[in-house]
Parts: structure tokens; sequence; C-alpha cells
């Protein structure tokens, strides 16, 4: 079959229903080959349903979709001969070592022993596991966990990539060797598909951006259109002494024209501007007044204002799972 | 991007016997899981010792009567074995369950592999615990004294009697951990159905010493029959009856319950 078609992934009015309620709602979307679509939304909102669905591991209820030009339902072993899929599911054995496991997949995809033994060392080298390659999966950290589960789905040089929440639940450093991998894997030309409830890491990673609530897309586009979108820009001033925090915000609504909010506890003032031709103003009359600053800043909202532009709603599960883990 | 990259490697494509190979490895796969957590294999060694000595020591006086554990050794061993293997083919469905709760299918689902592979590769892989379940008690055996009288060639022939009936017992478990929401409800409902089975039998005492309703039992379970045609193979007596019977109890079932394992196995997958 000819995939001269620059769109790797391609679904169309997807709806998947357990009893009575609806995960996915008529969902369409397209993702062109070698490019990020970063699904963003909270726990509930379908993402997960839709990467399963893409996977071949769910038949929608209704709509349909081709990866790589097959469809996902008819042709699905074909599909599956292309893709990789990293997650919260499909997970590597715990009880077998991290080399044992991609061997064994190795095995399974039809490489020869010794090739496949070769594959894993390759991959354990690439994910930094070389040293911890024959211990059991079971006694690593989760960032490992997570480096092997991408190592996993990377044995059949998948060309499309699903990622579910890969970075959920790591720690700061391990996030950022999880994202330095997928960055990798895009400049090889892989076609990524990643779904994350944090905004701040679709925003990092994916070319465009999709929002997922309750089985629908609110909203996609770039992630700067996507911002631009939700509103207006952002005047942030931080002065490095608490105790100016009144006079930084007389004279930000002086310059500005608007009464800007104060957060004391961060010690921010913040006003939407609508572009940047007050920052100048703003800037000398602080130096005439002879207040420091540790932060000037003009940014577009972030995503989580945009979340909750689009939503009406603030990601609410997020927050709630956010605490449940904290409280834990 | 070119076609190239979105065909398979050659390898995967056009192997007629891709299926078997694919569960060979997965079978491959849970014995690995042996070998890197023996603990894991507890249920088919040291559990079977125990039970065997524990009846031979603690009941085998009592129940030889006048004899010595030395007589009732003959008549234990081929019960317990039967006992033993019985109640590990459980581990197959627990073992199921907790690969569909733990994601390990998914990952193989997401694979370009035969659907059914590894369910095969899972039975394949388990046979190799029923087969150390019978290894390390007939060594037992044979260390306390046991022998086959009645010629080495039928005592092995009993060995894989109980190793078949295994694997077609299994399906019940293959069945019910596919079926079943937790790991735990397939336990609770095996313990529940293999102490009768394995007990109300001839697996350790005569049928005759037992009250009325329970000798009604042990005519209808298949491990009675299963237990005569194993101690006709090892010691001399009647096995065609005996044999006939788990026989046509193994064919039943495999027809009622390999079925509804692979429709419940096609349906989560």
């Amino acid at each position: 079959m000819s995939t001269t078609n620059q769109v790797a992934i391609s679904a169309e009015g997807l709806v998947k229903r357990y009893g009575g309620t609806t995960a996915l709602d008529g969902v369409d979307l397209s993702v062109p080959t070698g490019t990020v679509l970063g699904v963003l939304g909270p726990n509930g909102a379908g993402k997960t349903t839709a990467v399963r669905i893409l996977g071949t591991l769910l038949r929608p209820d209704a709509g349909h979709a081709t990866v790589g030009g097959y469809d996902v339902v008819r042709e699905a072993p074909r599909v599956r001969e292309i893709i990789g899929l990293t997650g919260q599911y499909a997970s590597v054995d715990e009880d077998m070592s991290g080399r044992r496991n991609l061997v064994m997949i190795g095995r399974l995809l039809g490489l020869p022993r010794d090739q496949a033994k070769a594959k894993a060392g390759q991959l354990l080298e690439r994910f930094e596991l070389t040293g911890a390659g024959d211990r059991i999966a079971k006694t690593y950290s989760g960032g490992m966990r997570r480096r092997l589960d991408l190592a996993a789905s990377l044995v059949g040089d998948p060309s499309i990539l699903y990622l579910d929440e890969p970075t959920t639940g790591l720690d700061p450093h391990a996030r950022n060797g999880v994202w330095d991998t997928i960055r990798n894997l895009v400049l090889d030309g892989t076609t990524v598909l990643l779904t994350t409830q944090y905004l701040e890491e679709a925003d990092a990673l994916a070319d465009s951006i999709m929002v997922f609530d309750k089985g629908k897309v609110v909203a996609q586009g770039r992630p700067a259109e996507l911002k631009a979108q939700a509103g207006k820009q952002s005047l942030d001033v931080r002065p490095a002494e608490p105790g100016h925090l009144e006079r930084v915000a007389a004279i930000v609504a002086e310059a500005v024209g608007t009464r800007p909010t104060v957060d004391v506890v961060n010690a921010l003032v913040s006003v939407p501007v609508s572009d940047g031709t007050s920052m100048p103003v703003v800037v000398r009359r602080l130096d005439e007044a002879g207040i420091a600053v540790t932060e000037l800043s003009l940014r577009l909202p972030s995503l989580d204002e945009v979340f909750l532009a689009l939503t009406g709603h603030a990601a609410e599960e997020q927050s709630t799972a956010v605490l449940e883990g904290a409280s834990r | 991007m070119s076609t190239a990259t979105l065909n398979a490697p050659a390898a995967t494509r056009s192997r007629p016997f891709a299926w078997a190979e694919q569960s060979l490895t997965l079978a491959w796969r849970n014995i690995v899981r042996i070998r890197q957590n023996p603990e894991a294999l507890a249920d088919v060694t040291f559990q079977p010792i125990i039970f065997l000595l524990l009846f031979l020591f603690v009941f085998g006086g009592a129940i030889a009567g006048e004899g010595s554990w030395q007589d009732y050794l003959p008549y234990l061993l081929p019960g317990v074995l039967v006992q033993s293997v019985v109640f590990s083919t459980m581990g197959t469905g627990v073992g199921l369950n907790d690969d569909f709760a733990k994601g390990v299918f998914d990952r193989f689902r997401s694979l370009p592999i035969a659907r059914v592979a590894p369910l095969i590769g899972a039975v394949l892989g388990d046979s190799v615990r029923y087969l150390t379940s019978i290894v390390i008690l007939m060594v037992t055996g044979f260390a306390l004294g046991f022998r086959f009288e009645n010629g080495v060639g039928n005592g092995l022939l009993a060995c894989l009697l109980i190793l078949v009936f295994a694997l077609s017992l299994c399906w019940i478990w293959v069945w019910l951990g596919l079926t079943m929401k937790t790991v735990q409800g397939v336990q609770g409902i095996a313990f529940l159905v293999m102490f009768p089975l394995t007990f109300g039998s001839n697996v350790f005492v005569e049928t005759s010493t037992l009250p009325g309703f329970l000798q009604a039992l042990t005519k209808v379970n298949p491990v009675t029959y299963l237990v005569d045609a194993m101690r006709g193979l090892m010691l001399g007596g009647e096995v065609q009856k005996p044999l006939l019977i788990t026989l046509a109890w193994m064919i039943g079932l495999v027809t009622v319950f390999a079925p509804l394992a692979i429709r419940a196995y096609r349906r989560r997958t």
C-alpha cells in the first residue's frame, strides 16, 4: 500500500461507550507524518480510550481511523507492525529482567536470537539501563521503569509511537530524561501521539495540541495559537523587596491603565495587556522610583489558563489527583 | 517519508508457523520468570513435599491401621501427586488474570503477533510447573522407598496421565482467570472447588470409610477415577475402567471449558 500521503494518523468521528458513559464522543484527529500531537486533558477526558483505539486494542463503536494508511479495525495486524505503544497499560513484565523483556519482544517480532539480544543491548545502552539490564524490572525506579517501557515499544523500530502519559508520577529529572528521548525520536522522523495531563509537557514537546474534555475535542492548534485563543498577554513584575508590592502595583496601574492583581504569596504583580508597548514605561518608572525587581516579563497565558478559558472549568480531576497524590 | 519505513521488517511476515514460534517464546517467558523468582515455584515444590510428609507421618499410622507409614506411602503418593498437580492448575488462571491486570497482555496485543499466542504460551509454560511438581514428588517418594511396582513404563505413563489431565483441567482456571476481575476472586473460587474435589475423593483414604453422602460425591468426582488409574498404573490393579472414565472427563473438560476460555479471551483481546 502506498503511504505517500503525509498523514500518519487520521481519525473521524470516533465514538466509544462503556455502558451508560460515553468515553469518546465523536473525535476527529489528524497527525502529519513526523510531527508530535499532544492530547491534553484531565483524567477521564477520553485520552487513553483514543490511544487504545488507535493502537488496535479497542474497537470504536462508531467512526473510523487509519494509521499509516491502514484501517485500525480491518487491518489491525498491519497497524501493529508500524506502531509502538507505551503507557499506563501496555506494560513490561515486572518479573523478568529489563534485558529479557526486550529480547522476548524481539523474538516475538521474529528476530533471530542473536539479533534480538543485540537489539536489546543497544536499547538498554541508549536508555542508560545497561547497568540495571539484568535486574528484574520490579526493582527499577519509576524513571527507569518508564525508560524500559519506552525501550520495549521501540524494539520493532516503529514509525508511529503512542505515549500515554509517559511522565505521570516522575520526578522532574526523570521527566526531563524522557522528554529528551522523545525529542530525539522525533528528530529521527518518528511520528508521536502523546497524551498528558501536564500542560507544560504538551507545550514543551508537541507541534500541535488537542484539548480533550469529557470525550470531546474542545480546542486544537499549535501551542502558541491556543494560548492566543485564550486571550491577552500578561505583564508580570516581581519586586526584589516584597514590601514594594503596593508601590509596584501603583506604578503598573498608572502605566497600563488597568488595576493589576497582586499575588502576595508569590510577591508578583500581574496585569493583562494587549501588547508590549507599556513595558518600557513600567521599566522607566521603576528605575525612577529606585525599585529593584527580580522578574519583569511579558508572557503568553499558561496552558492552565487556556484550559480554564476553553472548557469553562479548571482541570478539576487533575488537581484532585495531584492533591490525592500529595496527601499520601 | 518513504514507503519502506511504514512497511514491517520482512522477518515478521510470511512465516507460516510464526504463531507456534511466538507461543514457544511466550512459554519460555514463563520459565524465565520462574528462574528469576524461584520463590514463585513454592506451590509446586515445597508445598507438595510438605503435604506428602504431613499426611504420611501424621495420618499414616492411623490410616494404615495395623501397619506403619511405609505401608501407607504407595497408597498416598499417587493421591498427593494428583492433589498437588490439580491444585497447581489454578496458577494458570491466576497468572493470566495478573497479566491482564498489569497490562502485560496489552503490550503483547500491540505487537504484530498471533492473537492466540499469549494464551497458548501461558498454558504451555505452566505445563513446566506441573512437570516440576511431578518430578519433585516422585523424587521425594523414591527417596522414602516408593517403587513403580507395575513396571517403570506404566509408572511413567501414570505421570504422563496426570500431566495431560492438568492440561485439560487448567482451561477452567484460564476461563475464570479471564472472566473474573481480581486475582483474589480467582483464588477464592479455586479453593472453594479444589478442597472438596481433592479431599472428597480417594486421594487420602479408601472411599468405603466415608459416610454415604461423601461416597456419592466420590463416585462422580473425576479425581477418584484419575487416582484409581494412577494407582493401577503405578502399583498394579484395575486400570482400564478408571482410565476410560478419566479420559472421558478430560475430553469433556476440554470440550466445555476450552471454547469458553477462548471466547472470554477473544472478548478481552
